[in-house]
């Protein structure tokens, strides 16, 4: 069959109705925008509020919680085990907050397939004194490079640079809020105490912010020979491992196996966060909703401006049948009409979310929480490009069919006797 | 009529029935016969069922029931693919109503069967509309758009497009119906000159009854029967 002759009617048509195609297209074209432009919104505003927890929160952490004992040592006597036994004001056991073993553990977790990366750190409670001031704080020693190639931490940082602390021992990164209290600045020496006694005079390489101002008032980071050598520890002496892994959905089961096998407490991403993720589901959900909702309607224009010109057309449709064109040229003829209109619409859809976001993207956005941040996020993934112009050719097709299958139907003897 | 002319449409034992609004049997028994070259009218009051026998005849309406062959062949049981091949190929047609596409050009609406028979290329169909049209005398008005030329002018190129496929029948639903009577003589003028130059076979609804006398043959019809086979005349 020649579809060209099909396809030169329903371009005709279109042209010769140029208004009514416009506003159907233009349904469209505001329909797959729309879409555009909140999908690309939502989702890069997602996937900065991600960024800001899931790029640097470990998947899982590994740490020593001091606990009271769950076994009590009566509970371990033959004699009273048959027999209720109340053991009254458990408390527990003195012991460090490091981790065991845990160079070899280190070792071990580098060596699985699951882990793409993990870093030690030495965290201990201490005071920062600077002239007659003495602040409530929490040293983190850290090795930096890896804690910005796992956990981006350089993003929080809004003066100095962190390779000073790589290359300055007695560097010290402090908190936006701990800076500001002791009137610091860069260069400015500041004196830890530690909690046993320990004392070390460091110097200001860098200034963060984590938009947390719990966080930013009182923790600060600096090497981690540094921390152990202020607690007076050999460096052996890990309190926290943080480990990235390559699928993150993997951390739940992960977490319970190493809590089982290196005997240490293991917090998976999920159970930490567990508000954060119901939120980015509720955005995801709200964000596809909507843009259905939208498409589905200006499908609902393009079927009602279809439906309307297609009894206009009757005349025209007799002619054809009664001229030896099938029910199944007349469909194809408003199908193809249709999905011009479809792709017309998407097209120009697609341009004009794209400038839009565009638009977006070049927006003031300052915040306290991301320094680095500047603009408004908006993610440019060209899937969302691919779904938008798939929906707009999918509703446009259904949009058609039923006016489409209306007019194959349509029986000529009818219009023409009717004259 | 010594020599025996090969049948074009033939029907045998044709029956309709309205069902709506009430049952009504509309043809009754209708059996007739054309053969090639064959001028031929249908006359018959309003009501007498010829418009609804031409449109069966014209395999557009297939609620009926009896036996329809055209070139002897039967057609009664076609799907209605194959009958809008037919339709396209076989039957052209021309309405009271002119009936063209009004946003296409004449040659557009001349052309739109051929290119829909797909047989030639569109160089040939566009050189063959031209010459239907020179034939009709209105080659001058091919590139206007169609619901810009007069009454006339339109049943001229309906009457074009029903010829472009060079078809077995063409059949006319009181095809001056709608004319003055300039127009009309036009037209009629047209058809004859048709069947005598191109030996082509006519079949005209019409009752206009100048119209018909100028017939080979008229089929009176009269309350959902053949009274008369126009044989005698």
């Amino acid at each position: 069959m020649d579809f060209k002759v099909l396809f030169a009617i329903a371009k005709t048509h279109i042209f010769t109705r140029i208004k009514q195609s416009a506003i159907a297209a233009l349904g469209v074209t505001f329909g797959i925008a729309t879409f555009i432009i909140l999908v690309s919104f939502m989702t890069g505003l997602n996937g900065l509020l991600d960024g800001m927890i899931l790029n640097r929160t470990p998947h899982i952490h590994l740490y020593n919680e001091i606990v009271p004992s769950k076994k009590q040592p009566v509970n371990l006597w033959e004699k009273t085990s048959k027999q209720w036994s109340v053991v009254s004001s458990v408390k527990p056991k003195q012991k460090q907050s490091r981790i065991y073993n845990a160079l070899p553990l280190i070792e071990a977790l580098k060596k699985s397939d699951d882990v793409y990366g993990l870093t030690a750190q030495v965290s201990t409670q201490a005071f920062y004194t600077a002239g007659t001031i003495e602040l409530n704080g929490l040293i983190n020693g850290v090795n930096i490079m890896q804690e910005a190639k796992l956990f981006n931490i350089d993003d929080y940082i809004i003066e100095g640079e962190i390779k000073d602390l790589h290359q300055n021992d007695n560097g010290i990164i402090v908190g936006a809020g701990v800076a500001k209290k002791m009137s610091a600045k860069i260069g400015d020496r500041i004196q830890l105490v530690s909690a046993r006694g320990g004392q070390l005079s460091l110097k200001i390489v860098a200034i963060y912010q984590s938009g947390l101002a719990e966080i930013d008032n009182v923790q600060s980071y600096a090497n981690i020979k540094t921390v152990q050598q202020l607690m007076g520890e050999s460096s052996n002496y890990i309190t926290d491992i943080n480990i990235k892994l390559h699928d993150m959905d993997k951390a739940f089961p992960l977490a319970k196996a190493y809590e089982r096998i290196y005997n240490v407490t293991a917090v998976d991403i999920h159970t930490a966060n567990a508000q954060f993720d119901t939120g980015t589901t509720i955005r995801n959900i709200i964000t596809y909703a909507v843009s259905i909702t939208l498409l589905i309607v200006a499908g609902f224009g393009i079927y009602n401006i279809l439906n309307m010109f297609i009894y206009e057309k009757m005349n025209d449709i007799a002619i054809l049948k009664a001229t030896g064109f099938s029910g199944n040229d007349v469909m194809f003829i408003f199908i193809s009409q249709a999905l011009i209109l479809g792709l017309v619409g998407g097209v120009l859809g697609l341009l004009f979310g794209y400038s839009a976001s565009v638009l977006i993207d070049n927006i003031p956005f300052v915040t306290e929480a991301l320094p680095t941040v500047k603009t408004y996020p908006v993610n440019f993934d060209s899937s969302y490009y691919l779904i938008g112009m798939g929906f707009a050719i999918v509703s446009t097709f259904f949009a058609g069919y039923l006016p489409a299958k209306k007019a194959k139907s349509i029986d000529p003897v009818e219009i023409l006797r009717g004259q | 009529m010594s020599v025996i002319r090969p049948s074009v449409i033939r029907a045998e034992g044709i029956n309709k029935i309205f069902r709506e609004p009430v049952d009504f049997h509309v043809l009754k028994d209708i059996s007739f016969d054309i053969k090639m070259g064959e001028f031929v009218s249908i006359m018959g009051k309003s009501g007498c069922g010829k418009s609804t026998l031409l449109y069966i005849l014209s395999t557009m309406d297939t609620d009926y029931t009896g036996d329809l062959f055209l070139n002897d062949k039967m057609i009664t049981k076609d799907d209605p693919t194959q009958l809008a091949r037919i339709r396209n190929e076989q039957i052209g047609f021309v309405f009271q109503f002119h009936y063209l596409l009004p946003e296409f050009s004449v040659l557009e609406n001349v052309m739109l069967p051929a290119r829909k028979l797909a047989k030639k290329s569109f160089e040939e169909i566009e050189f063959d509309a031209y010459q239907v049209l020179e034939m009709l005398d209105i080659k001058h008005i091919a590139r206007k758009k169609s619901y810009r030329i007069s009454g006339g002018e339109k049943q001229r190129v309906a009457i074009a497009r029903a010829l472009i496929n060079q078809p077995s029948i063409i059949m006319g639903d009181e095809p001056t119906g709608n004319l003055d009577s300039k127009n009309s003589d036009n037209v009629l003028s047209i058809f004859k000159q048709l069947a005598a130059e191109k030996g082509l076979t006519l079949l005209v609804v019409t009752h206009d009854l100048d119209f018909a006398k100028r017939t080979d043959r008229i089929i009176t019809m009269g309350d959902g029967r053949v009274i008369d086979h126009g044989f005698n005349t």
